[in-house]
């Protein structure tokens, strides 16, 4: 990337030689060292039920994460082919693991923020905080990992505290079923990228992506390799919430508490694809993998049955929840295209890449942003089901038109950020010689306006069936989803850095 | 810098008029959009500009180029500007806008501060589409003026607006992506001769024949499949006939002042767009497929006026009757005469405000009188004799009697036509002729329903009063009357700037 001019002078002293290497990552040990404060704080006061003390921790500690990935990003930390390896190059910090930083950090700061009105009266409260830092803290991790390994583990820990969140709501049945359901497939897709990982190990015999690569370009048990492939494959099918591992996806952002459902259905499924992109563009890269081993085949009939089967699913929905848990199955579809769209030796391979992650970035705010508001709506005990959103404008007018905007850029109409991020896979697609993936994306959104606009119908449109009455208005989850709008219409000015990044630092990747 | 400040002036007003108290928003909103009206007052009194925007040799007023952001090679960029063509649209707008604010005060009576913020967020993007110079920031604003309006038909509309709002955004928005695509194709068939999504330099290529093929599509082809989509696009908005059926569902279910936007400046979209894109850029095809685009127009003419003919319902005539006059438009369009286009421009400026006034007028006397239906109304001139005497001489408007805007419109339009030789054998003066037939419909609907609602013995049955409209309610049609005078008396004010940017665009067509 070429920092602002504005930006050269602060030369990084990490480049400079004055920080030793591991400073670089900083983003990921300022979440989890925060994460261990909280755990200090509940072990100092175990009963503590102060959660502006709490969520003010972590809002910091994620804050703070947040501005030294930007300060990375913006200082060329890891950038213009200088990637950072650490830990024997078990982890990589570059501009592509800091872009995804960025992403998780932001909805970290989102979600615990509006986590402060909606846990209120709820007991563990140190444990909530601190479990959301370190599933951020792994999946930091995860958009690091240069080795399987590191995959492994780093996933893990993303995952772990993810099934305790979904189950954190433990008097409400939805959510512990949501949870045993979400840790049991969670188990098993973990048990099958686990044996992919170590069929990969056998047949290349090695778990460090540079050497991964290089040992799959001898040919040697291709058979052996490509099972390992599938079987990686379906692992961050299951992460990402992809078809046909998505099942788990609807069950659990709906008996999850919804600033976790937030939580997992935009950062948890970035950092899937973080790893997704760098293990098969740097350990299988197109270019020298054996013939025989064709996995964008894989990754495009993934895409257009992940986008047509989550939207079609989400179209018949009448709870506002489940219906935005499947469409994010769709998003996830979507962003699928940035390794769908792939060709050897593509000449915009990067961008395509790129723009998948720069939808994955958009995507962190107006998804947040979606799934914040259905909180405020649990808080004020409205029901779940679209006849229950009507009138609801009537009520609160701003946070509805924040939800509107969510909405119309969840569909991709301009003027707001989902329109540009969604214009940008497509076109680049096209520019890649897959006009009919692009096609398919285009029909897809269509659709999707249908359904994203029902809501958009019952809070403006209807007039309200009982008394709404609101009662209290949360200021934390106000602030958070103002934030979220504000962030989705601001995307759209502001979208040239965005993009212009992304791919640069996807581009890198094909270098 | 007027133009940005213009856009983003509205902007802010459309926020203020959002968070204004209910009571204090009609009478904020107004006069917030005087600075609007002052501006483009201001634009057209220190207007230099000659020839077409979009075309060689042609100079912009207010011309700001900023460059924004990159996809695949392609340049966007802040870019706007006006010409002859585009500032008199601006200045509709902002009167337009202002005088509707007006009219909603009597009939808007819940949610005002809703409605008037939707109103001025419709104007600022209203404002960008005329302005605006590049296709992908046209786009933009294009597709954003369907948000507000989807909100206004379906908040404040009558008792069917549910259907009639989906149905507007439905037909319109699916209109928008086929457009979208037409338009695509031809840039990116263009290949290497343009780097940039701005529109000169698209229709300067276009013209220069750069064309190249795009995915199998020889050029040819390409053009004539491009200029489709674009035209099936546009045509929709405008509407023609076969695609009108949303706009009389919208404007039944419109509440006024959202009709007067709807006819008075909406449709313009679809003409100006139709102008600039097909017959700016792709003459060839227009000039190749006239005798099919001049049945069209010509149909929509009839077609809208036996309809209209047919109506019971006040606001449906005036709602049909639009097709028909927008049907002149086409025509005047699709003669390539100097005073073809130019009187097409000027029918597009006299239309907005002879529709504005016609519904605004409706909407004067349902306000009294609760209802539309011609059946159920005789003698209204004895109780409103003002608003009589108005809606009268907006009707003698609208059948094209000398000195009003209209006649000047649709004379410039049939001199142009009968002058025009884009059919072999002066063809295109048969169509002419068999339009023209279209006025005799036009004066008898508009007389029929004149002599049978506002003369004779007056004998509505209601428990309330039926008298004179207050003031606040007939000063808009008085300032929208005389403007139509104005113009009809003295078209040079607008149309010697007209004439210099259609110049251009018919340069060299017929040769």
């Amino acid at each position: 990337m070429t920092a602002p001019a504005a930006l050269t002078a602060l030369a990084s002293p990490l480049q400079m030689g004055q920080l030793p290497e591991w400073a670089a990552l900083a983003p990921v040990l300022i979440l989890a060292v925060t994460g261990l404060v909280l755990l200090l704080i509940d072990s100092i006061d175990a009963d503590t039920t102060n959660s502006a003390l709490l969520a003010g921790v972590s809002t910091l500690g994620a804050a703070a994460a947040l501005a030294a990935t930007a300060w990375s990003l913006a200082t060329g930390v890891g950038q213009d082919n200088g990637a950072i390896s650490l830990f024997a190059d078990a982890l990589v910090v570059d501009g592509m693991s800091l872009f995804f930083t960025a992403i998780f950090t932001s909805v970290v700061v989102m979600v615990t923020i509006a986590s402060y009105d909606y846990l209120r009266d709820h007991k563990h409260q140190g444990e909530f905080y601190s479990l959301v830092l370190f599933a951020a803290s792994g999946m930091a991790l995860m958009a690091s990992a240069n080795s399987l390994a590191t995959v492994l583990v780093s996933l893990e820990l993303a995952s772990l505290p993810s099934y305790v969140l979904v189950a954190y709501l433990k008097d409400n049945r939805g959510s512990v079923e949501a949870g045993l359901k979400y840790f049991l497939i969670g188990a098993l897709s973990a048990a099958v990228f686990t044996f992919g990982v170590s069929l990969v190990y056998a047949a290349t015999g090695s778990l460090i992506f540079a050497d991964v690569a290089e040992a799959l370009s001898g040919g040697e048990f291709v058979g052996l390799a490509g099972l390992g492939m599938l079987m990686v494959l379906g692992g961050f099918a299951f992460k990402t919430a992809s078809v046909p591992f998505h099942f788990w996806a609807p069950e659990a952002y709906e008996g999850a508490p919804a600033p976790v459902s937030a939580f997992l259905s935009s950062a948890s499924k970035a950092a899937g694809f973080a790893v997704a992109f760098r293990v098969f563009v740097e350990a299988f890269p197109l270019a020298t993998v054996p013939e025989g081993i064709n996995w964008v085949l894989a990754f495009q009939i993934l895409a257009v049955a992940t986008m047509t089967l989550g939207n079609f699913a989400a179209a018949t929905q009448e709870n506002v929840k489940r219906m935005l848990a499947y469409s994010s199955i769709g998003h996830a579809g979507y962003a699928l295209i940035g390794l769908a769209a792939l060709s050897a030796g593509g000449s915009a391979n990067g961008n395509v890449l790129g723009a998948s992650m720069a939808h994955l970035f958009v995507y962190g705010f107006m998804n947040t942003g979606a799934f914040l508001f259905i909180a405020m709506v649990e808080r004020w005990g409205i029901g779940r089901t679209f006849e229950d959103y009507n009138g609801l404008a009537t009520q609160a007018p701003v946070a509805c038109v924040a939800m509107s905007v969510f909405m119309f850029s969840l569909a991709g109409l301009p003027p707001f950020g989902g329109f540009f991020s969604k214009y940008f896979l497509f076109f680049e697609a096209i520019e890649n010689g897959f006009w009919w993936l692009a096609a398919v994306g285009a029909l897809n959104s269509v659709l999707s306006l249908f359904y994203y606009s029902r809501v958009v119908r019952a809070m403006w449109f209807e007039d309200p069936s009982g008394s709404l009455d609101l009662g209290s208005q949360p200021v934390g989850l106000y602030a958070a989803v103002m934030i979220a709008a504000v962030g989705t219409l601001l995307l759209l000015p502001g979208f040239a850095p965005v993009i212009e990044t992304a791919q640069t630092v996807a581009g890198t990747l094909f270098a | 810098m007027i133009i940005e400040a213009l856009i983003a002036f509205t902007f802010v007003a459309a926020l203020v008029a959002f968070v204004l108290p209910d009571r204090l928003a009609g009478r904020g909103a107004f006069v917030l959009s005087l600075v609007p009206v002052v501006g483009s007052l201001y634009m057209w009194s220190q207007f230099d500009a000659s020839g077409n925007a979009l075309l060689q040799g042609g100079q912009t007023a207010f011309e700001t180029v900023v460059p924004w952001l990159q996809v695949a090679g392609y340049e966007i960029s802040w870019y706007v500007g006006v010409d002859g063509i585009s500032l008199p649209l601006v200045v509709l707008t902002t009167v337009l806008t202002s005088l509707a604010i007006v009219s909603a005060w009597t009939p808007i009576q819940h949610r005002q501060s809703q409605f008037f913020g939707l109103m001025l967020f419709m104007e600022a993007n209203l404002l960008g589409v005329f302005t605006a110079l590049d296709f992908f920031l046209w786009f933009i604003f294009w597709e954003a003026v369907l948000v507000p309006m989807y909100f206004l038909i379906g908040v404040w509309g009558g008792p069917r607006r549910k259907y009639a709002a989906i149905k507007f955004f439905v037909y319109t928005n699916a209109a928008s992506l086929i457009m979208f695509i037409g338009f695509m194709a031809l840039v990116l068939g263009l290949g290497d001769s343009t780097s940039s999504f701005a529109l000169p330099d698209v229709a300067q290529a276009l013209r220069a024949g750069e064309l190249g093929s795009f995915y199998g599509l020889d050029a040819s082809t390409l053009r004539v499949v491009a200029f489709a989509a674009m035209f099936f696009g546009f045509a929709v908005k405008v509407p023609v006939v076969p695609v009108h059926t949303w706009l009389p569902d919208a404007h039944v279910e419109a509440p006024t002042p959202v009709s007067v936007m709807l006819a008075g400046v909406l449709l313009k979209m679809g003409t100006y767009a139709l102008l600039r894109f097909n017959f700016t850029m792709l003459p060839e095809v227009a000039v190749e497929y006239a005798p099919f685009i001049a049945a069209i127009a010509v149909l929509s003419v009839i077609y809208g006026a036996m309809l209209a003919l047919a109506q019971q319902d006040l606001k449906r005539i005036v709602a049909y009757s639009s097709v028909s006059s927008m049907g002149y438009v086409i025509l005047g369009l699709v003669a390539y005469t100097a005073y073809g286009v130019g009187g097409a421009t000027f029918q597009m400026v006299a239309h907005g405000l002879i529709s504005g006034l016609m519904f605004m007028a409706v909407g004067v006397i349902y306000n009294t009188t609760h209802t539309r239906m011609v059946g159920d109304m005789s003698g209204m001139a004895d109780r409103m004799p003002v608003t009589t005497g108005i809606l009268i001489a907006g009707a003698f408007g609208y059948m094209g009697l000398p000195l009003m805007a209209g006649f000047a419109a649709e004379f410039f339009i049939f001199t142009g036509a009968f002058q025009s030789t884009v059919i072999a054998g002066n063809g295109l003066a048969i169509f002419t002729a068999a339009a023209m037939f279209g006025i005799v419909i036009v004066a008898g609907y508009l007389l029929f329903a004149m002599q049978r609602t506002l003369f004779g013995p007056f004998r509505l049955e209601t428990d309330y009063e039926v008298g004179p409209a207050p003031l606040h309610d007939t000063l808009p049609l008085a300032v929208l009357l005389v403007c139509i005078i104005a113009l009809g008396v003295a078209p040079e004010i607008f149309f010697s700037m007209i004439t210099d940017a259609v110049d251009p665009v018919i340069g060299g067509v017929l040769q």
